[in-house]
C-alpha cells in the first residue's frame, strides 16, 4: 500500500492489510460469480436448443406443475428478501437479528430444496427423469444445478451463523457474510431466469 | 467395494503399454528414492509442497510442465515412429493403442505442459512486474497448483490402471460416449480436465485480482510490461471460456455416466452441440497460450535490443483486440458441421480479422529490432526463430480461415502442421524464451547460453522437418490420426518428419543438459544484481531470486520502462532510511491435501467407486471450512528480519556488476523515443 507507514505494532500492520485483502476477495468473488453465470448460461444455451427434443418421452406440457413451481418461486424471492434483511442487522452491528434472519433464510431455503426434490422425485417416478429425453437431461441439468448451488448457499448460511456465534461480527465475518449474500441474490436472478426460460414457455 | 477395478485393469495385454507404465512406475519410485537418499522430504514439505509464495508456486508449475513435456513427446515420437514404418503393415502399435497415444500426447500438451508452463512464468514474474509483493489470494494460488498436479497424475496413472482415452484430446461424441467408448480412458480425460480446469479458473480470477488491485503506486494500465498485460487478458479469458469446459465435460460425464442424452444418436440428443461448447472454450484456450508467449517476446526483444519497445500501445491493442476476437471464431474449428453459407462466412471473416492486430505485433517486434544493439542470447534467438515460423502458421491459418479451402484440408494432416506451426513457435518457444530470460530470477544464476542456443537449433531444424511434410501430406489427400496407410507415395515423407521428431527429441536433451550444465557451475554465473540481462521491467529490480516479499520497499513507477527509468536516475539498488515490518501470509499444508483429495476423488469417479468419491468430496469440502473459518493466515516479518535480507543483497552489489548505461541512442524513423543521458 502506498500509505506512508508509521511506527505501529503488527496487530495494526495485520489489520491494515486484512481491510486491503478483503478489498480483493470482493473483487475476486464478483469474478467468480460472473464465472458462474457463464457456467448458467451454458446451461440455458443448452436447454433452449434441447427443449424441443423430448423424442419419445413426454414434453414440457406433461411434466410442469406451475403451481408448484410458484411456490418455490415465492420460497427462494423471500428468502433473498430474509438475507437482505440480516445483511441490513449486520451493518447495523445487531449480531442476533442477524443469526435469526440467517435462519429464517436458511429454512425458506431449504424449503425450496425439499420442493425441488419432491418435484424431481416426482418426475422420475412417472417416468420423465433424466435419461428419457435430451429436454429432460437438459432441465434436470440445468435446474438441478441451481440446486446444487442453493445447497452449497445453505452449508455457507450455516458455517456463517458458526461464526457470528462464536466470533461476532468481526471484519472477516462480515465480509464473508457480504459475499455470501451476492451468492444468494445471484442464485435468485438464476431462478428467475429459469422460472421465465423453462417453466413459463414450457406450459404454454 | 472397488466399482470396475479389477486385476485386469493393469496392462499385461502388451508389451509396449507394460513398458509405459514400467516407466512411470519406476520414474515415481526412483523420484522417491532420490529424495530420501538426498533427506529432502523435510524440506520439500515445509519449504516446496505448502508454500504459497508465488515465486516458488511459479517453480513447482514450470517443473510439472517440463515433466509432463517429456511425457507428452514419448507420445509424439511414438507416433511419428509408428507412422513411419506402418505402410501396409500394422507398424508396432495396434489401431487401440495408437489412439490412446494421440489422445494422450494432445490432452497433455495442451493441459499438463501448455496451461502449467504460462501459469507457472506468470506466477513467478508477474507480481514482480507490479511492484507487488505478493498474488492477491496466496492459497488459492496453492489450490490451483495442486489441483492442476492431480489432474495431470490422473493422465500418469490412466497409463499404469486402465487405459487413457481413445476419442482424440477433443474428445467428440458419439465417438467418446459411452456405446462406442465403453471402458474408463473418457473418464480419465474428463477428471483430468475438469480437475486441473477449475484450478485454471481460480488461478485466472487470482491473477485479474492481483494485476487490477495490487500495482504499485504509478503503476497505471499503460504503464504495464506487455507480459503483465497479456496475463491480464489471458486471465480474462480464463474465467470466461473455462467455465463452458467445465460445462461441456459435466454434459458428457453425465450422458455416459447416468445415462443423459446431451449428446447422445438418439433420443433427442445433439451431437453437434458438443462442438459448439467445446469450441467455445477451445478457441480462446489457443490464446490462452499463445498471448503470454507474445508478452514474453516483447519482454525479451525490448531487453535484448536495448531499446523500449516499439509501438507499445499499439502492441497493448491489439492484444486487447485479439482476446476479444478469440470468442468469434470458434465455428472455424468445424466449419464442415455444414451451418449455412453464412454462418461460415461470418465466421471466416472473423478468422481472418485475427491475423490483423498479429501482424501489428510482427511489426512492432521488428521495429524493436530494426537499429537495435542485438544480443543473441537464447531467449533472443527463440524470439527470431518464433518470428520467422510463426508468420508461416498464420498464413495457413488465413488459409484454413476461408470455408471453402477448409472443406477440402479439414482433419488433414495440414491441419495438424497448422496448428503445430502456431503452438510450437507461438507458445512454446515464448515459454523457452522466458525460461532462459526468467531462470536467474527464480534461482539466481544464469542458464548456460552455449546448451541454450543449441536446443534451439534442434527444436527449430526439428520442427521444420517434422511439419513442413505434414503440410505437403495433407494436400495429398492424408488425414490426420491414420495409424497405417496404404499410400507409398506418403512415407518419404513420414519418414522426414520422425527424422524431424528426433531433432526435437535432441532439442529437449539439450534443455536436460543445460540444466546440469548451468547447476554444475552456478558459482560461476551467478547473478548478483538480480538485474543480468540490462532488464527494463520492474521484476529486475529485485534480487535474485526474490526475497520471500520480493520488495522491502514497495517501489514507485514513473514510466513504462520502470527499472530502466531508476537505473538511469541512479536511483537503483538505494538502501531505504529504514526497513518497515511486512505482513507475509502462512505456509500451509491444505493447498496439497485439496488436491490429493480430489485427486483420488477424480480417480474413484474413473472407477465407479462412488463411496470413495463421495468421502473425498466431504472430505474437501470440510478443507474449505476449515479455512473459510480461519482468520489468522498471515503473519509479520520484523523490520530486522527484512534488514538482513536486504543487506545481504545490496552490499555484494560492487559498481563493477552494474550495468553501462551509457546506451547507445537509436537513430532513424523506428527508433521509437530516444534514451537519453548517461547515468550512475
Amino acid at each position: 500500500m502506498s500509505e506512508m507507514l508509521t511506527i505501529r505494532n503488527d496487530t495494526d500492520l495485520l489489520e491494515e492489510e486484512e481491510h486491503h485483502s478483503l478489498r480483493g476477495r470482493e473483487f475476486g468473488f464478483w469474478l467468480f460469480l460472473m464465472g458462474d453465470a457463464v457456467i448458467f448460461a451454458l446451461l440455458f444455451a443448452t436447454y433452449v436448443v434441447l427443449s424441443g427434443n423430448s423424442a419419445a418421452g413426454p414434453t414440457s406440457q406433461q411434466v410442469f406443475d406451475l403451481s408448484h413451481t410458484a411456490i418455490e418461486t415465492a420460497l427462494l424471492l423471500v428468502s433473498s428478501l430474509t438475507f437482505g434483511i440480516a445483511s441490513l442487522a449486520m451493518d447495523k452491528g445487531h449480531g442476533r437479528a442477524v443469526i435469526l434472519w440467517l435462519l429464517i433464510t436458511l429454512g425458506l431455503g431449504l424449503g425450496f430444496l425439499v420442493m425441488e426434490v419432491l418435484e424431481f422425485r416426482g418426475m422420475i417416478l412417472q417416468g420423465a427423469g433424466p435419461d428419457v429425453s435430451g429436454f429432460l437431461s437438459a432441465f434436470f441439468t440445468l435446474v438441478g444445478m441451481h440446486g446444487a448451488h442453493v445447497a452449497m448457499g445453505s452449508i455457507g448460511i450455516l458455517v456463517m451463523i458458526g461464526q457470528v456465534m462464536t466470533k461476532g461480527l468481526t471484519l472477516p465475518v462480515r465480509s464473508r457474510l457480504n459475499r455470501l449474500g451476492l451468492f444468494w441474490h445471484f442464485l435468485d436472478i438464476v431462478w428467475i431466469g429459469i422460472f421465465s426460460v423453462v417453466y413459463l414457455p414450457g406450459v404454454m | 467395494m472397488l466399482g470396475r477395478l479389477t486385476i485386469e485393469a493393469l496392462p499385461f495385454y502388451s508389451w509396449v503399454a507394460m513398458g509405459g507404465a514400467a516407466v512411470t512406475v519406476g520414474g515415481g519410485i526412483a523420484a522417491f528414492l532420490l529424495i530420501t537418499y538426498l533427506r529432502a522430504w523435510k524440506v520439500l514439505w515445509t519449504d516446496w509442497l505448502t508454500s504459497v509464495d508465488h515465486k516458488k508456486i511459479g517453480i513447482m508449475y514450470v517443473v510439472l510442465a517440463l515433466i509432463m513435456l517429456v511425457r507428452g513427446f514419448v507420445d509424439a515420437l511414438m507416433m511419428r515412429a509408428q507412422q513411419a514404418i506402418s505402410l501396409n503393415s500394422e507398424g508396432y502399435l495396434p489401431p487401440e493403442h495408437f489412439e490412446q497415444i494421440f489422445s494422450s500426447h494432445g490432452t497433455i500438451m495442451i493441459f499438463f505442459v501448455a496451461m502449467p508452463f504460462l501459469t507457472g512464468l506468470i506466477n513467478l514474474i508477474v507480481p514482480q512486474q507490479i511492484g507487488a509483493r505478493d498474488v492477491s489470494f496466496p492459497f488459492l494460488n496453492s489450490v490451483s497448483l495442486w489441483l492442476t498436479a492431480a489432474g495431470a497424475a490422473l493422465v500418469l496413472i490412466s497409463l499404469v490402471v486402465g487405459k487413457f482415452s481413445q476419442a482424440g484430446w477433443t474428445g467428440y461424441p458419439p465417438y467418446s460416449g459411452i456405446e462406442y467408448s465403453p471402458g474408463v480412458g473418457v473418464d480419465y480425460w474428463i477428471w483430468a480436465l475438469t480437475l486441473s480446469g477449475v484450478g485454471t479458473t481460480m488461478s485466472g480470477i487470482n491473477f485479474i485480482v492481483t494485476i487490477v488491485k495490487n500495482r504499485c503506486p504509478g503503476m497505471t494500465y499503460m504503464r504495464m510490461p506487455m507480459f503483465t498485460w497479456t496475463a491480464l487478458c489471458i486471465s480474462i479469458l480464463i474465467v470466461f471460456a473455462f467455465p463452458a469446459l467445465t460445462v461441456v465435460a459435466l454434459q458428457l460425464w453425465l450422458d455416459r455416466t447416468l445415462g443423459f442424452h446431451f449428446f447422445t444418436n438418439g433420443d433427442g440428443g445433439n451431437m453437434m452441440m458438443f462442438a459448439n461448447l467445446l469450441w467455445i472454450w477451445g478457441h480462446p484456450e489457443v490464446y490462452i497460450l499463445i498471448l503470454p508467449a507474445f508478452g514474453i517476446f516483447s519482454e525479451v526483444v525490448a531487453t535484448f535490443s536495448r531499446k523500449r519497445l516499439f509501438g507499445y500501445t499499439s502492441l497493448v491493442y491489439a492484444t486487447a483486440c485479439i482476446a476479444l476476437l478469440s470468442f468469434t471464431v470458434w465455428l472455424h474449428h468445424f466449419f464442415t458441421m455444414g451451418a449455412s453459407a453464412n454462418v461460415n462466412a461470418i465466421f471466416g471473416i472473423a478468422t481472418m480479422i485475427i491475423a490483423v492486430p498479429t501482424g501489428v505485433k510482427i511489426f512492432d517486434w521488428m521495429f524493436t529490432m530494426y537499429r537495435g544493439r542485438i544480443e543473441f542470447h537464447p531467449a533472443m534467438v527463440f524470439t527470431i526463430g518464433f518470428m520467422v515460423t510463426f508468420v508461416i502458421g498464420g498464413v495457413t491459418g488465413v488459409l484454413l480461415a476461408l470455408p471453402p479451402a477448409d472443406y477440402l484440408m479439414h482433419n488433414s494432416t495440414f491441419l495438424v502442421a497448422h496448428f503445430h506451426n502456431m503452438l510450437i513457435p507461438g507458445a512454446l518457444f515464448g515459454y523457452f524464451a522466458g525460461l532462459n530470460y526468467w531462470f536467474p530470477k527464480a534461482f539466481g544464476f544464469k542458464l548456460d547460453a552455449k546448451w541454450g542456443i543449441r536446443s534451439f537449433w534442434f527444436w527449430f531444424i526439428g520442427f521444420y522437418l517434422a511439419f513442413m511434410p505434414l503440410y505437403a501430406l495433407g494436400f495429398m489427400g492424408m488425414s490426420r490420426r491414420m495409424e497405417h496407410y496404404a499410400d507409398p507415395n506418403w512415407q518419404p515423407f513420414l519418414v522426414v518428419a520422425a527424422l524431424g521428431a528426433v531433432f526435437v527429441l535432441c532439442g529437449i536433451i539439450c534443455i536436460g543438459i543445460q540444466l546440469y550444465v548451468s547447476t554444475r557451475q552456478w558459482g560461476s554465473s551467478r547473478d548478483i544484481t538480480g538485474d543480468p540481462w540490462n532488464g527494463r521491467t520492474l521484476e529486475w529490480a529485485t534480487s535474485s531470486p526474490a526475497a520471500p516479499y520480493n520488495f522491502a520497499v514497495v517501489p514507485t513507477v514513473t514510466d513504462i520502462d520502470a527499472f530502466h527509468e531508476m537505473k538511469m536516475r541512479g536511483s537503483a539498488y538505494r538502501r531505504p532510511e529504514r526497513y518497515e515490518p511486512i505482513v507475509m501470509p502462512k505456509s500451509t499444508g491444505l493447498g496439497v491435501v485439496l488436491g490429493g483429495l480430489s485427486f483420488v476423488m477424480g480417480f474413484a469417479a474413473v472407477w465407479y467407486i462412488w463411496w470413495l468419491a463421495a468421502l473425498m468430496l466431504v472430505l474437501c469440502l470440510v478443507c474449505i471450512g476449515i479455512r473459510a473459518c480461519d482468520d489468522t493466515s498471515e503473519y509479520v516479518m520484523s523490520a530486522a528480519e527484512v534488514e538482513v535480507i536486504e543487506t545481504a543483497w545490496l552490499s555484494g552489489i560492487t559498481p563493477a556488476d552494474m550495468h553501462d548505461m551509457r546506451d547507445f541512442e537509436p537513430r532513424g524513423a523506428a527508433s521509437g523515443m530516444t534514451l537519453s543521458g548517461r547515468a550512475l
